[in-house]
């Protein structure tokens, strides 16, 4: 099964972390601009992109931001102390390079520890080769963010890069997007924002849309490495149809909506029940008056990690999955 | 003064009457339109010049402090926190309990009595209790009951270069600083909430920023500040007498970089010493307001504030000034429409 990995890799390599969105904002919009009706930005920054139609109102929302690092200080040395911007993981960040907006490169390391399990934000810092503080500040500024750099890898079963999270709810969105034509239903498609700090992008656009059914389109974990977690979620099983997290119980009527497709279409399915985690839909199903939710997930191991992986595959079928679900008369 | 006034005044969550009849009181007179909410939020009104957009300026008037739950058969009162205390910081404070402010101290087994192991512990709030002198359960009763607030009884006090000492900073100074714009003479209109709950999780703010409705929010408050020599700069938080700390992210808000940078500019322009909060902890009122309804823009302004959270908070008088001084020149550029 082929996909368009091309758009899917300048989806992730795009800057973007939450509150930052701006760049891939950009190349979202030049990406979909004729195939829509209309755009319009909100004031935190979402993208809302609508493909008119007489039937129900259906917001999709996939998450533009990603997690990164924001600088809280620069030392008279020159090294950027930072806080996290989403969930960042110690281990995983310790030794990685980061890019800032202006190309800006820098590598992350921490003050000595004696137990490496051990490491702490706090005592982390980003090292970006400058002589002292003037010399940074030449190139960044306390309040900038940085997201890890970014290398994008495939083969014929997966794609690993960082920031599949969620570049590639975003790419299933899109690929969507232009695969439907002439829709019965009212189509509002969200590339939201803030997501990864507490769903907030996709409440206030929720809010402006007052949809009739919600959708996100997000990764989830997986269960099917060497002694993981028991989840019954793996790659190249199918597209994950989200039953529960932590933000969310899918509404029934969409969850068995999209089973009912899938068994009709022949696209491969497997259920999540996730018992952390949240996404969009978290904010979308209590949005005023409530609105019938659900979520297409991509299966993805390593999740926040800089080689989060996925199937060809299962991306293929949550395109699928997502283009009926969307023609499909509710 | 108005920082004494509002400050030894008791409003914790969910009682913020005696602050809110303070406010009122000082700004009835300057405002177009005054109105209390059904959960208790304080807004106003102010008619003036604006770029076609509205302006919220928030501030909370709630306190932290204590709710009596219990008061036993010897007329000791067990109670519970309201909002973030350091149990550490209760042992031997003296308090107020209920409206009409019953005096009572917190008491503890004495250091004569204690095991070793009981002196270097901290104490839990279970072994904790309210002594208001009372012989007996009757006898309490006739004085407090249970569902009472308790707040610390401390007096306002100035002192070393032009420190104050004070509890509930936090944020009353906010309060002050939204009295202050609301009486100037700046031609300019804004909604200004005087919110409640903001202790107990932003509770005040969202409906406060639903009925208003702004395109864009400032957040007043008395911010963290912890500044101890040996810190390396990335550990303070703010520093105390460096000017108004601008925000850049916490548990709440990721602040619009624009914005904040338009602010900054104006600090400079008019050279306001200013800093920035340089730690991601804790959270304030903005994060209900950017994301109500359609969502809003926000920033975060904060007067340094040491030994928040306890019966007695320092900050500096000129901070309190430099902040006055950002905010009126923000204003001043907000109403010609120049962000």
């Amino acid at each position: 099964m082929s996909i368009n990995v091309e758009l899917l890799k300048r989806l992730t390599k795009e800057f973007g972390p939450s509150g930052n969105e701006g760049k891939i904002r950009e190349l979202i919009k030049l990406e979909i601009k004729d195939y829509v009706d209309s755009f319009e930005e909100d004031a935190l920054g979402n993208l809302i992109a609508r493909k008119k139609g007489n039937g129900k109102k259906i917001m999709i929302s996939t998450h533009m931001d990603q997690i990164g690092f924001i600088v809280t200080d620069i030392d008279k040395d020159g090294f950027l102390r930072f806080a996290n911007i989403g969930g960042i993981s110690p281990t995983v960040s310790f030794s990685q390079r980061v890019l800032f907006d202006n190309g800006t490169i820098g590598a992350i390391n921490s003050e000595p520890v004696e137990d490496s399990s051990k490491l702490e934000l706090q005592k982390m810092y980003i090292d970006i080769g400058a002589k002292n503080k003037e010399d940074a500040e030449k190139n960044v500024s306390v309040g900038d963010m940085c997201i890890y750099y970014s290398e994008f890898s495939e083969n014929e079963n997966v794609v690993f890069t960082p920031y599949l999270d969620d570049r590639v709810g975003c790419f299933i969105a899109i690929e969507a997007l232009k695969n439907i034509k002439d829709n019965e239903n009212d189509l509002y498609f969200v590339f939201s924002v803030q997501e990864e700090v507490g769903l907030r992008g996709a409440k206030t656009a929720a809010y402006n849309i007052e949809p009739d059914l919600g959708i996100a389109i997000d990764v989830t974990t997986h269960g099917d490495t060497p002694k993981a977690k028991l989840f019954a979620i793996g790659l190249h099983k199918g597209a994950a149809i989200k039953v529960k997290d932590n933000s969310v119980i899918s509404h029934p009527l969409v969850r068995e909506t999209l089973k009912t497709i899938a068994k009709e279409k022949n696209i491969p399915y497997q259920l999540e029940v996730l018992e952390f985690g949240g996404t969009d839909t978290g904010a979308i199903h209590i949005s005023k008056t409530g609105v019938p939710s659900g979520a297409i997930s991509i299966p993805t191991r390593y999740v926040h990690s800089t080689v989060e992986m996925a199937s060809k595959e299962d991306i293929k079928n949550c395109i699928l999955l997502l283009e009926e679900f969307l023609i499909y008369k509710h | 003064m108005l920082l004494k006034k509002l400050t030894e005044a008791s409003g914790l969550s969910g009682n913020e009457k005696e602050v809110r009849d303070i406010i009122i009181n000082e700004i009835k007179a300057y405002v177009d339109d005054i109105k209390t909410d059904k959960i208790g939020n304080l807004i106003v009104h102010k008619k003036g010049k604006n770029a076609g957009k509205k302006l919220m300026i928030a501030a909370h008037m709630d306190e932290i402090g204590l709710l009596v739950k219990d008061i036993d058969s010897k007329g000791l009162l067990k109670f519970m926190t309201v909002g973030g205390i350091d149990k550490r910081i209760l042992v031997s404070k003296v308090v107020y309990v209920g409206e009409k402010k019953i005096p009572g101290v917190i008491g503890a087994k004495p250091i004569h009595l204690q095991k070793k192991d009981e002196s270097s512990k901290v104490l839990d709030l279970d072994e904790l209790y309210i002594d208001i002198g009372a012989k007996s359960l009757e006898d309490a009763e006739k004085y407090v009951k249970v569902g009472d607030y308790v707040s610390f009884a401390t007096e306002y006090e100035e002192f070393g270069d032009g420190f104050i000492k004070t509890k509930a900073i936090d944020d009353r100074v906010g309060c002050a600083l939204l009295i202050d714009l609301i009486k100037s003479d700046l031609d300019v209109e804004f909604y200004g909430a005087f919110t409640v709950m903001e202790e107990v999780g932003l509770v005040g703010a969202g409906p406060a920023a639903y009925s208003i409705e702004p395109d864009y929010a400032l957040i007043l408050e008395g911010t963290l500040c912890y500044e101890m020599p040996e810190l390396e700069s990335h550990l303070i938080p703010t520093k105390l007498g460096g000017g108004p700390a601008i925000s850049i992210i916490d548990r709440t808000t990721i602040y619009n970089a624009p914005f904040r940078e338009w602010i900054v500019k104006i600090a400079e322009k008019n050279n306001i010493p200013f800093q920035y909060r340089k730690t991601n902890m804790g959270g304030n009122d903005s994060g209900r307001i950017h994301t109500s309804g359609a969502g809003c823009i926000t920033a975060g302004i904060s007067v340094p504030t040491r030994y928040i959270h306890s019966p007695s908070s320092v900050m500096s008088k000129k901070d309190y000034d430099n902040s006055l001084v950002l905010l009126r020149a923000i204003l001043e550029e907000y109403k010609e429409g120049k962000f």
